[in-house]
């Protein structure tokens, strides 16, 4: 049986390491202590968590303060409320500020599940994709969940960080660590290429194995890095397997789809489809609503037969 | 008609030192108030755009921090303990522009770029262009969360410095301005002074005519500052007020009354004026008012 692990127990951890060596970095959250599963954070630095309450256009914009003030703030909070709620302060205060603060976007995509679309988060990548100097990482595992909140300390500039509950298999080896702009080919092929990052890169991985078995080689790229894009591999994986799946716990268009697409069409067009939500998702577990969508292994598979057979 | 560099008469002015008595200090903001608005009043003449109404209610306040209560100067804009402003209502970004010229911490000349294609001077500040400004701001109710979160950091890091916002009247019907109030007080951020420009009017009528305020004061208080209200185009009141030590574990909230378009006869209180544009005769007439507030002194 693989192990699973809940990728916040890497954010928390990893962030109370970074705050005993920098006393810049605090964390700024809505009553969120116990979703962010914080309490680590808390008890080791009971004076460095702001507790903003529920309110989190005042977060973030409290946050962008604390950035003119010296500290290095992760704002932490349900994906949902925080880009809905705060889109503005995130364009604003941060963004077109370009302030060093990182949105620790908690349960995002379809985490909170069983609660419905008001707290599922689906369209928060396609959302800050348009906005102009934004970062968007959206971690597989707790390794890369560890590496990007690392990167993010030492960045100067806003980033948005999907932290997520559902459970994953560890992918990345021990040593990795995060570069935007960069992905990782986590494995090669040449009929057609699987984009996906988050907690869907697994079930890419999943799909490529019973691909092969059926003799279609598929390459699988890790994108946690939406923004900015890798297009080089992208390009690269359009000239080399002629065929595209991309695989996001997300609405389907806008977000790491739109991208590959974007990038596709304009450099080198190849057969293509996008998984993801088609709209507002029903109720139902993470692991369900994913499926439900196309996303297990075998529907991933499916979508790889279907562009395949696409190919000129 | 544009603006151009002849059409700035601004000179940039010195600090009374420390050893100034207070009139000396208030008879220097009240000149100093008056050059600003007459330098503003071109700018806004010649480039054919702006916010003269709201400049004119908020310039005594805004002059009277640079010119006597912040602990700032052009050559200490990166210094982790100057004390913070941060322009709430960002759409007076004219007169912040000029008093930030006068004050030095922006070439004079500059200011004949106002608006102009490419400029760093937009109708709304952007601190990465414009030494000095604190905040991007522009979006009304953005200011006094970043208030919040800079006074925090000073409690965080041990900074004695203060932090100032002004927010317009007409700003604080967006909600994110009593989040952060509720804030302030939770945090007990006394070296926070939270200024309201309370001109009693907002772009297309009266507060009380579009989402009344009042009872503000009491809002204020119940939300947990200490307030104070007094004649916001006062200097010695806005001296006094704004230099005044803080009550322990309290946000100030200082209730500046004012008038939009003060002093200008026509302008005053004439909810017209919020983004009105003098054309030549009104300008020059505006000019000979300016000019005679500063023969009477």
């Amino acid at each position: 049986m693989t192990a699973l692990y809940d990728c916040r127990d890497a954010f928390v951890s990893t962030l109370v390491e970074l705050a005993a060596a920098d006393p810049r970095i605090v964390t700024v959250v809505n009553d969120s202590v116990a979703s962010s599963k914080l309490g680590a954070f808390r008890d080791a630095f009971p004076e460095r968590l702001v507790n903003i309450g529920i309110a989190e256009q005042d977060q973030v914009g409290v946050a962008a303060g604390l950035a003119g003030g010296g500290m290095i703030p992760f704002v932490s909070g349900a994906a949902c409320f925080l880009t809905a709620r705060a889109m503005e302060q995130i364009k604003v205060d941060l963004a077109y500020s370009k302030r060093h603060v990182v949105l620790c976007a908690q349960s995002p995509g379809v985490g909170y599940g069983e609660l419905g679309p008001t707290h599922q988060s689906i369209e928060d990548i396609a959302w800050l994709r348009a906005i102009d100097g934004m970062t968007i990482v959206v971690p597989a595992d707790p390794v890369e969940t560890a590496a990007a909140v690392r990167w993010a300390a030492s960045y100067d500039g806003p980033v948005f960080l999907r932290v997520s509950r559902n459970p994953v298999p560890a992918i990345h080896e021990e040593s990795y660590e995060f570069v935007p702009g960069r992905s990782v080919r986590v494995r090669d092929g040449g009929d057609v290429t699987l984009v996906a990052n988050g907690t869907v890169l697994w079930r890419a991985i999943a799909a490529a194995e019973l691909l092969a078995a059926e003799g279609i080689s598929a390459r699988v790229l890790s994108m946690a890095s939406v923004k900015p894009l890798d297009v080089d591999a992208i390009v690269a994986a359009a000239r080399e397997t002629g065929a595209i799946v991309t695989v996001e716990e997300a609405i389907a268009t806008g977000g790491l789809g739109g991208a590959v697409a974007e990038t596709v069409v304009t450099e080198h067009p190849v057969p293509m489809a996008m998984l993801g939500f088609p709209g507002f998702c029903t109720t139902g577990s993470s692991a369900y609503l994913i499926d439900k969508a196309g996303m297990s292994p075998e529907g991933i598979a499916a979508a790889a037969r279907g562009v395949v057979a696409r190919k000129r | 008609m544009a603006l151009t560099s002849e059409h700035i008469t601004l000179r940039p002015v010195t600090k009374p030192g420390p050893g100034a008595s207070r009139d000396e200090v208030v008879a220097f903001l009240a000149e100093t108030a008056r050059q600003i608005r007459l330098q503003d009043l071109a700018l806004v003449h010649f480039a054919g755009a702006g916010h003269i109404g709201g400049d004119f209610s908020a310039t005594d306040i805004i002059t009277t921090l640079y010119g006597a209560v912040l602990n700032v100067a052009p050559d200490r804009v990166e210094d982790p303990d100057r004390d913070r402003f941060v322009l709430s209502k960002g759409h007076v970004a004219g007169m912040y522009y000029t008093t930030l010229a006068a004050f030095g911490f922006l070439p004079v000349a500059d200011l004949a770029t106002f608006l102009a294609p490419e400029s760093k001077l937009n109708g709304h500040p952007n601190r990465l262009y414009v030494a000095g400004v604190e905040a991007n701001t522009g979006p009304l109710g953005h200011g006094l969360p970043i208030a919040v979160g800079l006074a925090k950091s000073a409690v965080l890091t041990g900074s004695p410095r203060r932090t100032y916002v002004l927010v317009g009247d007409g700003e604080l019907q967006e909600g994110t301005n009593w989040e952060a109030m509720m804030a302030a007080s939770q945090h007990k951020l006394d070296r926070l002074t939270v200024i309201v420009d309370r001109n009693r009017l907002q772009q297309g009528a009266t507060t009380a005519e579009t989402n009344d305020l009042n009872p503000l004061a009491d809002k204020m208080t119940a939300f947990g500052l200490a307030v104070v209200e007094i004649d916001g185009h006062d200097h010695g009141a806005l001296l006094d007020a704004l230099r005044a030590d803080p009550v322990p574990g309290k946000p100030t909230g200082i209730i500046a009354h004012t008038h939009k378009g003060h002093p200008i006869s026509y302008m005053s209180d004439n909810v017209a004026w919020h983004h009105g544009v003098p054309n030549d005769e009104q300008y020059a007439l505006a000019v000979a008012e300016l000019e005679a507030l500063g023969v009477v002194r």
